[in-house]
């Protein structure tokens, strides 16, 4: 079990490896083919002269050949320089970080609240299949898996912080303050709408699937058994239902890290949040290579452990896989 | 012998949607009655979609929502209502299901035969009187062996002390010896007083094991016997004479459907006559 597990990983590794250096080059290759000049963009409004713009394009290496600019880029980065941010003129590694803070407390909170609101909904909707109860849940899910994030955030925008004024437009923190001084709850006062946002979003693909798991488990000979056996229906959803369902939903829901990263570049916009979404938004505009890449590697580190946490606890949590047949 | 349970013209009627506009209802058992005794083992043998399985579900109230039952269920001479089956099964009722998949997979085997109500010692010692090894408790269902399964899932129906237990076909895929095994440990709970209910479609296996034979057509019962008529050659029923001729030990007769037809006429329903 516990080598089974160590070979696991370590192959897993080794496939993380490969594909970083895959997602590097694809990203690199997009980004060099991409019309947009990063040297008009960043002197965007402004009169400068070609002299003045070649200076500049040299001095961020843009005159050089695409092959040796990624070859110096990635030989930087095994040493572990991520490269300055053109846009933010600051090291990659340390905007990221500052960013980062800010995205993954938004993706934490939402992504926690659709996991336990999506499967409580779904066991629910399972249970009471094909009744009125069921049927509101599946609108609701249906409903919010067609809704656009964007569009549903300047939805909340308008009912929630321009009509009924209960949560801030925009940003995480407030106005005015400085870091030092802005609060927890303040923080959070700020956070809600994006992640309510976000959750909204992702909550139904785990209720579609707990519900179907857990239609699949009511009909199933083992909760019939318990059943002829006096179990009550509280009983049986506890001791068997719960238990057979959350094996697949957890899972599942581990593996939703990769569009809770696309929604939160999306939310971010919206509410103008100043997490990693908007960064990237904005390296993109600019044609901020190093920043780009960097972001890519990141997420792509972010979506792979989310799915690597889900096999590992598929492992642990499953008995059949655990007994090694 | 006491009279355990008794059942009275019960009958099973599906309710089902031919298009949207219009329903159908199928008839799954048709007038059905019945009694069981402490101490006896009554098999019931049919062919398939005779509805002995049907049965079975309709004592335990077990069927889907879209089954009509009606007839009187009567437990120790008491009549008993829908809401008192429900409080009834589990307890004074219990199903022997027919394979491991009646299992919660996610479940070690202890904790589900204990349910919430009984201690893990009870499950030990009856565990030991099954030959179970002690350290079955912690396995996991599909960790055991198909004679292991079979004798855990007899002792849910042992845990519960139930006195009526219905057997939904707990031979099919086993080996001779395998199910002679299974029946011995029905024999066994029959002979402390219970009464067996054992669902079959193997004729020659009810006729070994059971006291009464209940021969089942088309959703009813068409005949009961003493299961030693078979062996003495006292069957009146034609149908079920029939049906012993077939067995390939004996004659290995088959029939036409319309000589099927002609020994049901004949035969009519025995069972009344036949006690």
């Amino acid at each position: 079990m516990k080598n089974q597990l160590i070979t696991f990983i370590s192959k897993q590794c080794i496939r993380l490896v490969l594909l970083l250096i895959a997602i590097s080059m694809i990203s690199f290759a997009l980004l060099v083919m991409s019309p947009i000049d990063p040297i008009d963009a960043y002197f965007t409004g402004v009169a400068v002269s070609d002299e003045q713009k070649a200076i500049v394009s040299a001095y961020w290496q843009f005159d050089r050949p695409p092959v040796e600019r990624y070859w110096h880029w990635a030989t930087n980065m095994l040493s572990g320089n991520w490269g300055d941010s053109f846009v933010y003129k600051a090291p990659v590694l340390q905007v990221i970080s500052d960013k980062f803070t800010s995205t993954l407390l938004l993706m934490l909170v939402s992504w926690s609240l659709s996991g336990v609101v999506g499967f409580s909904l779904g066991v629910i909707s399972g249970i009471y299949q094909g009744k009125t109860l069921d049927r509101c849940i599946n609108y609701f899910a249906l409903v919010s898996v067609s809704t656009p994030v964007f569009w549903l955030g300047i939805l909340l925008v308008m009912v929630f912080a321009v009509e009924l004024q209960w949560f801030p437009i925009a940003l995480s923190t407030p106005i005015g303050k400085s870091v030092e001084d802005v609060t927890w709850l303040e923080r959070l006062h700020h956070l809600a709408l994006p992640a309510i946002t976000l959750s909204i979003t992702g909550v139904s693909a785990i209720v579609l699937h707990t519900r179907e798991k857990m239609i699949d488990c009511m009909n199933s000979n083992y909760m019939l058994f318990a059943k002829a056996r006096g179990e009550s229906l509280w009983v049986r959803v506890k001791r068997h239902g719960l238990r057979n369902v959350a094996i697949p939903a957890v899972t599942l829901h581990f593996a939703s890290f990769a569009e809770l990263f696309g929604g939160a570049v999306l939310a971010e916009s919206v509410f103008s949040y100043p997490g990693l979404g908007s960064a990237i938004t904005l390296a993109g505009l600019r044609g901020d290579v190093a920043l780009l890449l960097g972001a890519a590697i990141l997420s792509a580190i972010f979506v792979f452990l989310g799915n690597l946490i889900a096999n590992i606890l598929y492992i642990i949590i499953n008995p059949e896989v655990q007994g090694g047949r | 012998m006491g009279e355990l349970l008794r059942i009275e013209h019960l009958s099973v009627t599906f309710s089902m949607y031919r298009d949207i506009f219009s329903r159908v209802e199928s008839k799954g058992i048709e007038d059905l009655s019945i009694s069981l005794y402490s101490g006896e083992i009554l098999a019931i043998v049919g062919a398939s979609g005779s509805g002995k399985s049907l049965l079975a579900h309709a004592i335990m109230d077990l069927l889907p929502y879209n089954a009509i039952v009606r007839g009187d269920f009567y437990y120790q001479g008491e009549y008993v209502d829908g809401r008192r089956l429900e409080r009834l099964r589990g307890t004074e009722l219990s199903l022997i299901p027919q394979s491991i998949t009646y299992l919660d997979p996610t479940m070690k085997v202890g904790k589900q035969v204990i349910q919430e109500q009984f201690e893990m010692d009870q499950c030990k010692s009856i565990f030991a009187k099954l030959d179970l090894a002690e350290h079955v408790i912690s396995l996991y269902p599909f960790q055991l062996s198909g004679g292991m399964a079979r004798r855990v899932l007899v002792s849910t129906a042992l845990i519960s002390n139930a006195s009526v237990i219905v057997a939904d076909e707990p031979t099919p895929g086993m080996s001779v010896t395998d199910a002679v095994e299974t029946l011995q440990m029905l024999r066994q709970i029959a002979n402390e007083g219970k009464g067996c209910i054992l669902i079959t479609h193997d004729l020659d296996l009810a006729i070994e094991v059971a006291d009464r034979v209940a021969v089942m057509y088309d959703g009813r019962i068409i005949d009961i016997v003493p299961a030693s008529n078979f062996k003495r050659g006292v069957l009146t029923h034609p149908y079920t004479n029939a049906l012993y001729r077939a067995l390939p030990q004996n004659d290995f007769k088959s029939y036409t459907a319309d000589e099927v037809e002609s020994f049901l006429r004949k035969g009519g329903n025995q069972h009344v006559g036949s006690e």
